[in-house]
């Protein structure tokens, strides 16, 4: 059965429409990446799914679960994890602190045992701070975990971005821009780690991305968009040679 | 010296440390009303530094910690002192029991944290300035609606109310106020208050429900306020709207961004380094303090200075706060905390790795 699947939704900012007809099926396991030049409705799509903007027609379900209607903190406790395009962390907080706030919905006590450190307020505490020094580590930032996010580099940030993501354990993971900023070397790198972290947290990802190279380098199946409508979708090699692509999105010629 | 530092360090981090400090504080809060320790006037100045204390430490919940401007904090005290002055003066038989006061506070804190949930209602929609325009509104509200009732006294205000607020009393809510704020700003809700401030959107996307923290947020700072107000009203012993008024909530507004945003020590510090200086720069105190002073130098000082020190205070104090907000924009503390208050496992889960060397298995060694 399909894990995320939106039917006919559409979307409007005013009069404007930011995204016509847009169909997904993702099935538990895949790697999709979502390409488009700017403005095409790449990030609305994500706003849409974790429910920033109420889509203004269509459904967009999580296996049975509708999602429009939901708020999006509703949604993330469905296990939908996401990252931003401009980078947005907890600024001020230091970087435990940014992981730690994404396991709000796990962390059961109620606000009478937060007020009073009583009952089962110290055993999930311990377990929220286990998990995010666990988190941390394999993100290499363990060290850093008392500094104050806005002091980390910008490598370090997109890295955190995507620990605080995992912290809410998710089974759907949205990455907005991953590699933006990054040089060849890093992006190389960081296609690898993308392919680690599926394995590791058996996550399903949708991706926007840019960078050509890896969305070819590592996507199953690729869907292009353009003007919030859908050009094309298929996997990368007939992605690359579709003419209807090339010409919207990659610029007519043959792809060097 | 910076053995000195070590052993001071060392001192903060034991855990009886703050337990015996609220002891000995109570023991004194008994001791000094009991065999007059310190005189009556210090001992009053003692009571306004408490409930200023609990006034400064609850809103800087939701002005520090949440990043809101509440004006209205002065209205959930309002709200707090009549409802606790209209239950000893109508309702409970205080005169028989005076056991029965910390129940007339609990109910003027309960209260005000009702009304605390209606002004948490805009915030859902409403942020900045034009939610400190709501709350200074829902302010005016409170204070009109008082004026019309005349079963409280109208503008008229409740007079004659019982001086039942005591050194005791005072400090028994300072210390419950102030621990249940620190215990709830480092919980899951308190992280989430932080998260509000931080980034609202990403707040919700990384699954806090913001409506829900800032219902507690508001609930619990106007209950705060509302049992400051309940001791204020049985402190001052008169009561009327016009106490309750913008005044009001500057003084405390001032008091949180002198301390420090985001700081409980901040705002302990902030509330007692203001009442305090306010009540040092009175003439009758300065003069008190001066009377050393040759009679050659101090009468003409006394004459052309300190007497006029009455109405020169209120022009010293705000100068005093422009230049702390010059020099240090977030206050004393801002965003920082006495390590006293975090509690051991945050302090521990921030530092233990750095110190280890990032050896994830040496963490449970201590």
């Amino acid at each position: 059965m399909a894990l995320l699947t939106a039917t006919k939704v559409k979307h409007y900012f005013g009069g404007l429409c930011a995204v016509a007809d847009f169909n997904l099926d993702l099935q538990p396991g895949d790697l999709m990446g979502i390409i488009g030049p700017n403005g095409a409705g790449k990030t609305t799509i994500f706003n849409l799914i974790t429910g920033v903007y109420q889509a203004s027609e269509g459904s967009i379900r999580l296996r049975e679960i509708e999602l429009v209607g939901k708020t999006p903190h509703q949604i993330t406790a469905l296990r939908i994890g996401r990252t931003f395009q401009n980078i947005r962390l907890f600024r001020d907080l230091s970087v435990l602190d940014n992981v730690r706030i994404a396991h709000y919905a796990q962390s059961r006590y109620s606000p009478l045992e937060a007020l009073l450190h009583l009952g089962r307020y110290h055993r999930e505490e311990q377990r929220i701070i286990d998990n995010s020094q666990r988190l941390l580590a394999i993100f290499k930032l363990e060290h850093l975990a008392g500094e104050t996010a806005k002091n980390l580099p910008y490598g370090s940030q997109r890295r955190l971005e995507i620990a605080r993501a995992l912290a809410i354990d998710p089974e759907l993971l949205l990455l907005d821009e991953p590699a933006a900023g990054m040089n060849p070397n890093e992006i190389d790198q960081l296609m690898e780690f993308i392919q680690w972290i599926r394995r590791e947290f058996k996550l399903t990802i949708l991706l926007i991305e840019h960078q050509m190279k890896l969305v070819m380098g590592i996507c199953e199946r690729i869907k292009v968009l353009d003007f919030g409508e859908t050009l094309a979708e298929g996997p990368p090699e007939a992605i690359q040679n579709d003419p209807k692509v090339l010409e919207a999105y990659l610029g007519e010629g043959p792809v060097g | 010296m910076s053995a000195l530092k070590n052993a001071w360090e060392q001192l903060l981090d034991q855990r009886w440390l703050l337990p015996v400090l609220v002891l000995i504080g109570f023991v004194l809060a008994f001791a000094i009303p009991e065999y007059n320790l310190l005189n009556k006037y210090i001992q009053l100045v003692l009571m306004y530094v408490g409930i200023n204390i609990i006034l400064t430490v609850s809103l800087n919940l939701v002005n520090g910690y949440m990043g809101e401007f509440s004006l209205a904090h002065a209205g959930f005290m309002a709200v707090g002192a009549y409802t606790a002055a209209l239950l000893t003066q109508k309702v409970l038989p205080v005169a028989a029991y005076p056991g029965l006061f910390p129940l007339a506070v609990l109910a003027g804190g309960l209260a005000a944290a009702l009304l605390g949930l209606v002004v948490a209602v805009p915030s859902f929609k409403v942020r900045g300035d034009y939610l400190a325009i709501i709350t200074l509104a829902f302010l005016m509200i409170v204070k009109s609606v008082i004026e019309n009732i005349d079963y409280i006294g109208g503008p008229r205000g409740i007079p004659g109310i019982k001086r039942l607020t005591t050194l005791p009393w005072v400090f028994f809510w300072t210390v419950a106020s102030v621990w249940m704020i620190r215990n709830f700003v480092y919980s899951k809700y308190g992280r989430g208050v932080l998260s509000i401030r931080e980034d609202e959107i990403a707040s919700e996307l990384m699954s806090v429900n913001t409506r829900r923290v800032k219902f507690l947020a508001f609930m619990l700072s106007s209950f705060c306020a509302g049992i400051a107000g309940a001791l204020f009203a049985h402190l001052l012993q008169f009561i009327s709207p016009r106490v309750f008024d913008i005044i009001k909530t500057t003084d405390v507004l001032i008091m949180v961004y002198l301390g420090g945003i985001a700081s409980i020590s901040g705002s302990i510090l902030g509330a007692t380094a203001y009442t305090v200086l306010l009540e040092l720069l009175r003439p009758s105190t300065v003069a008190a303090l001066l009377s050393w002073l040759p009679t050659l130098v101090f009468d003409p000082l006394n004459q052309y200075v300190i007497q006029h020190l009455g109405v020169w205070r209120m022009v010293i104090m705000p100068l005093l706060l422009v230049l702390v907000m010059l020099y240090w924009p977030r206050g004393i503390m801002g965003l920082r905390e006495f390590r006293g208050f975090v509690p051991r496992r945050d302090r521990e889960a921030h530092h233990r790795l750095k110190a280890h060397g990032g050896s994830h298995g040496a963490a449970d060694s201590h």
